[in-house]
């Protein structure tokens, strides 16, 4: 079981926290997407499998998915973000948390595709050194 | 593409765009704060994308005049003039506003989009008229909101700028450096647009530092997209193209059929069968609709969203839509946002926001 915060290509975290996924979208995914401004959340009790779509945030300048980080049924949802978008941006780790879920089967191939802190950071290394190189300035979202 | 700015947008960590061939500034604090700062004190905006070219010589009148839709015989010296530009269909080639200097000198300011397009026709329609594309000798910057006078006061000593009414030009010296301002902007507060020599660049670090005690924010693209949207003011490529009229959108106060010269697409509108006009909408959950979203009524595509965001002063979804004539104020729509439909309400007005 993951102890330590985990993290997708899809830029969201995950940590185990009483028996309970907490999930939300990386300080890296907050500052591509710029100000967000509303989030759609998933229904308490909707199950979703592993990396599919299971909220919307706008941004001012874009929309973007937000994936599962594991397969498993809705427990808790942050409704405070619905007032609140803006803590996403501030509190990414924190008060910006997006979903509680109770996993289904921790698969060993859904495990393995989760980066550690390290591997995410060399992860995202990688995609500004291409945006550099690329010369490409703004990645709006991920649409 | 790059304007005389752009080492400093770098250095102060602004977020850039690439914004058809130009390297621009997105946002440097965020969209949502420069926004807000724009309209409660002052805002400065790199604008020197934007087109800039001088029509002169005795058929300079008779050159513009024939060439847009609204009446530049209205012109006193140094007076401006907004007005949409169409080909002989009517369709809207760009919007710009047009200077007058004085009878026989008019600098034009388009969009940045639109540069070589509108540089080709005008030239093609010209006459004897002369015409200079100024765009990279000079520089072009906005000051913007409730204390942009303020700031500008400080910099600017030999011009009441009290007696500068709005859509009105001076020419004068900023930090003692030449330069013309005139009275007019794209966000709905008060404010200046100043052009000078490109060279110039200081006078962006001289602003920002005079400014400061009113809360002055370098404000880029992304903030003045959310303050032209509240202000119920167009953008060229999203809420007009060659496919649209100024009839069908809320400029036909810029088409003057009595004018006494005739002017491009005169014919086309004074004919055109108009069955579609621009709203402004408010969507009523928390999504923001986007350019090319579906307008449902009655489960029936009766439209699409020109342009969408959000607006930071009303804290809420907001844009630009087509729709049927006969669709009044408070109807009900529906907009298809990535697949799913969403509740929307039209508005009374393209207009969200007016300044106190």
């Amino acid at each position: 079981m993951i102890e330590e915060i985990r993290f997708t290509k899809e830029h969201e975290w995950i940590i185990i926290k009483e028996g309970l996924a907490v999930m939300g979208i990386s300080d890296f995914a907050q500052r591509q997407l710029g100000d967000i401004v509303s989030i759609e959340l998933p229904r308490v009790g909707s199950r979703f499998g592993y990396m599919q779509a299971m909220a919307i945030i706008d941004s001012v300048k874009a929309s973007s998915d937000i994936y599962s980080a594991l397969s498993g049924e809705v427990a808790e949802v942050n409704e405070k973000l619905l007032e609140h978008p803006e803590w996403i941006n501030q509190s990414p780790y924190e008060l910006g948390w997006i979903v509680k879920m109770k996993p289904s089967n921790m698969e060993e191939t859904e495990l393995n595709s989760l980066m550690t802190t390290e591997q995410y950071n060399k992860f995202i290394g990688e995609i500004e050194k291409e945006k550099e190189k690329e010369g490409e300035n703004e990645r709006v979202g991920r649409h | 593409m790059k304007t005389p700015f752009y080492d400093i947008h770098k250095s102060l960590g602004a977020k850039m765009l690439s914004f058809h061939g130009w390297e621009m500034p997105l946002q440097y604090s965020g969209i949502v704060d420069e926004h807000i700062n724009t309209r409660a004190n002052v805002g400065l905006f790199d604008v020197s994308h934007m087109g800039r070219f001088e029509v002169k010589g005795f058929d300079a009148y008779d050159c513009l005049q024939t060439l847009v839709t609204n009446d530049i015989s209205k012109l006193n010296d140094h007076q401006a003039l907004y007005s949409p530009m169409c080909h002989n269909n009517g369709g809207i080639i760009d919007d710009l506003i047009i200077y007058m200097i004085d009878r026989q000198k008019f600098l034009v300011v388009v969009n940045a989009s639109n540069r070589k397009k509108d540089l080709e026709w005008i030239v093609k329609h010209s006459k004897s008229a002369v015409i200079e594309n100024i765009s990279d000798k000079t520089a072009l910057l906005a000051l913007q909101g409730p204390l942009a006078k303020k700031v500008l006061d400080k910099a600017i000593v030999d011009v009441n700028l009290d007696q500068l009414k709005p859509f009105h030009i001076a020419i004068t010296n900023i930090f003692g450096i030449e330069c013309m301002i005139s009275r007019t902007g794209y966000t709905g507060e008060d404010g200046f647009e100043i052009f000078f020599d490109s060279s110039e660049i200081d006078i962006w670090d001289k602003l920002i530092q005079i400014g400061s005690r009113f809360n002055i924010k370098p404000t880029g693209l992304g903030a003045r997209d959310t303050l032209r949207l509240e202000a119920g003011l167009m953008l060229y490529g999203n809420d007009m193209n060659e496919n649209i009229t100024p009839l069908e959108v809320p400029l036909k106060w810029t088409v003057k059929f009595d004018k006494k010269k005739e002017f491009i697409g005169k014919e086309a509108l004074l004919t055109q069968q108009i069955n579609r006009k621009l709203v402004g909408f408010e969507v009523l959950e928390k999504r923001i609709a986007r350019h090319g979203n579906e307008v449902l009524m009655y489960g029936e595509k009766v439209g699409f969203v020109t342009s969408g965001s959000f607006s930071p002063t009303m804290k809420k979804s907001i844009g630009f839509c087509f729709v049927p004539m006969h669709v009044s104020a408070n109807q009900l729509i529906e907009i298809n946002i990535a697949g799913k439909l969403y509740k929307a309400k039209v508005s009374s007005s393209t207009r969200f926001y007016r300044r106190k």
